[in-house]
């Protein structure tokens, strides 16, 4: 268990800049996540963490001693892939030893890590087996145990729950979650899944394109996301093109007057609005921002229901309504009355990471 | 509609990939059958039908000197050119698929040339090359065992390179990584982890290799020296002679010894996995 600091972590593969400038701190025992969609480096970043990838330039810090250019095998990184990676020629238990046979542990000793790494994933009762006899959650969890096992500095996961279906996904989580605030692990997690981001982890980096957008914790990303690309990749946003007016207006590209409370330059801006956030029918009055539009489209989503509604010809907002007995599902073509407050909209000015995530 | 023609549709395909299976097997094994057959027949000229059966075949064959030293020989051949093509091999394959130098495809196949020349162009080649290196250097290569070896790795080494390469390839290279991730140095690796896992490789590379060596025929008639006679040969040096059932009796060993061989290595490693 130890601190790690990434400083100006980057790889290029010739001219593609592939993790560019990363630059990060994980306190000792913080569960942080990485996230980002396909290819944007994270597993990259995560590689040359465990050192099979080397750097082009930066430093890599465990502890506070500089690793960058240790071999994988002098690390101590606990590694759990997407593809678990056990060993097929030996058993559940013998793959939980591996490591420890490796550090030269007495046999007595190691027989009693093994049990206990496999007891904290629960699988004891099937030290026997070989990984081709087990399901892929349980090949998940010796994964787990067999990087345990070895009292890690630093956990890697490389999106170890994507092979497992959406139940089993929770527990897991939930599970590794658990373990990890137990032993107190500094952990850093992989994943282009935003809701497995959220539930487990302290922080988050977002990463798009090889550079980090943004760190911070949940309330940081959802509440005051710093580009149009984190807002539309953490929660879900409705992005209204347009420019700033003045002071506190905001005329979209299709000419409806919103006020807005943060200031940023005169000019192109886009403004973001999270569907929550708004409000329909009568209720709406109440917002200092407030309109009509038409129902374009109803989605049921079980617990809420997505209400899309056209406000001008290239204004289109989402409502999210929570589904509750009072509410009234909106018809098809109906006017409605729409709202939202002016501090619930966020401002980016609009060349900024548009072309690299649509929004809705 | 289309559902319940499935069935039936199943079935006329199952009909005929089995008989054409069944086809398949009678045309090999119709003519070991003939060789078993044969082979204990009683009379000196195989004339049809026999006139009696016998295994005095087999016991002639113990009496003849040639077979039983050819025997030795190849054997001898077999497994010391086995073991070369096994060491040449696994490097050679290791670089292959492995590593990332230019003209590795080029080395690829000058390695696998000698399943490709046919067996009489390699035998004088390498007759002429015996020759000329005997003359240069005045070692006795010319006819000798270390010259027959060299030419029988020659041979085993495409099928080493081959069958451990097959099995290289469908390696996650993630399990090595797994390794070096758990404390374990490139060598340790190696020998804990990649040869294990490429194990039925080289059991089929072993099993494969064996067997081109040991039946070669057509490569070594350039190479053996008078009085050193490979089975193969000494069957054929028999058959100028003499026509009696004793060579289908050596057909028959022969062919027990290496269904032997198969099955023991199926024991260990299913060999429809590998090859
Ligand atoms: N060995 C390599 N040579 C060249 N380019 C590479 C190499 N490895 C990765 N890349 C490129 O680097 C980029 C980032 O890859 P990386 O695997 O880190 O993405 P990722 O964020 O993990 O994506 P995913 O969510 O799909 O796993 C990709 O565009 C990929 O094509
Ligand atoms: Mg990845």
């Amino acid at each position: 268990m130890a601190s790690l600091d990434l400083q100006s972590l980057t790889k290029s593969y010739g001219d593609n800049r592939v993790v560019a400038d990363v630059s990060l701190h994980v306190a000792q025992g913080e569960f942080l996540v990485l996230l980002g969609p396909s290819g944007c480096g994270k597993t990259t970043t995560l590689r040359m963490i465990a050192g099979f990838v080397e750097p082009s330039s930066g430093n890599i810090l465990i502890g506070g001693k500089d690793i960058t250019t240790l071999p994988p095998w002098r690390r101590n990184c606990g590694m759990v892939f997407q593809n678990y990676a056990l060993f097929p020629h030996l058993t559940v238990a013998e793959n939980v030893a591996f490591g420890l046979q490796m550090r030269k542990v007495e046999s007595i000793e190691q027989r009693k890590r093994v049990k206990d790494a496999l007891t904290m994933v629960r699988l004891e009762h099937l030290a026997g087996r070989y990984p081709r006899e087990m399901s892929g959650g349980q090949q998940q969890r010796v994964a787990l145990a067999r990087a345990l096992a070895i009292e890690p500095d630093i956990l890697l996961l490389d999106e170890p729950l994507s092979n497992l279906d959406a139940k089993l996904r929770e527990e897991v989580r939930v599970e590794i979650r658990e373990l990890q605030r137990k032993l107190g692990l500094t952990t850093i997690l992989v994943t282009h899944d935003q809701e497995e981001a959220l539930t487990v982890a302290d922080r988050l980096v977002v990463m798009n394109g090889g550079h980090v957008c943004q760190i911070g914790d949940k309330r940081d990303l959802y509440e005051r996301p710093a580009d149009r690309f984190v807002a539309s990749f953490i929660g879900r946003s409705s992005f209204i093109e347009g420019h700033i007016k003045g002071q506190g207006l905001f005329e979209s590209t299709d000419g409806l007057q919103l006020k807005v409370s943060r200031e940023i330059n005169l000019g192109p801006a886009t403004l973001a609005i999270r569907p929550e956030r708004c409000r329909l029918g009568t209720s709406a009055q109440t917002c200092d921002n407030h309109l009509t539009g038409q129902v374009e489209f109803v989605s049921y989503l079980g617990s809420a229901l997505d209400i899309h509604v056209r406000l001008g010809t290239q204004t289109k907002v989402i409502v999210q309504l929570s589904n509750q007995e009072s509410v009234k599902e909106p018809q098809l073509g109906e006017t409605v009355q729409i709202g939202w407050a002016s501090t619930a909209g966020l401002l980016y000015p609009s060349d900024q990471g548009r072309e690299s995530y649509g929004g809705l | 509609m289309a559902y319940s023609r499935m069935p039936r549709e199943g079935l006329i395909g199952r009909i005929l990939l089995n008989g054409a299976a069944a086809l398949a097997m009678v045309y090999i094994l119709l003519p070991l059958f003939f060789v078993f057959w044969l082979s204990v027949f009683n009379q000196e000229i195989p004339s049809f039908p026999p006139d009696g059966y016998s295994l005095r075949w087999f016991s002639a064959l113990a009496e003849y000197r040639e077979f039983a030293s050819g025997f030795i020989l190849s054997l001898q051949v077999g497994v010391i050119a086995t073991f070369v093509g096994l060491v040449l091999g696994l490097p050679a394959a290791l670089v292959i698929v492995r590593s990332q130098i230019n003209g590795r495809g080029f080395f690829n196949s000058l390695l696998l040339a000698p399943m490709v020349v046919p067996g009489v162009v390699l035998g004088t080649a390498l007759y002429v090359f015996q020759i000329e290196a005997e003359i240069a250097t005045d070692l006795p290569l010319m006819g000798s065992f270390l010259g027959l070896v060299i030419a029988h790795s020659l041979i085993v080494v495409p099928w080493t390179v081959r069958l451990i390469c097959a099995n290289l390839v469908g390696i996650d290279r993630t399990i090595e990584e797994a390794a070096y991730n758990l404390g374990a140095g490139p060598i340790t690796t190696f020998f804990k982890i990649t040869l294990p896992m490429i194990r039925p490789g080289l059991v089929a590379a072993t099993l494969f290799g064996f067997v081109a060596s040991f039946g070669n025929l057509e490569m070594s008639l350039f190479l053996v020296g008078p009085g050193r006679t490979t089975l193969p040969i000494a069957i054929l040096q028999y058959l100028e002679w003499k026509i009696d059932p004793t060579v289908a009796a050596a057909s028959v060993l022969q062919i027990a010894l290496i269904a032997l061989a198969l099955l023991i290595t199926d024991h260990y490693v299913k060999l429809s996995r590998v090859v």
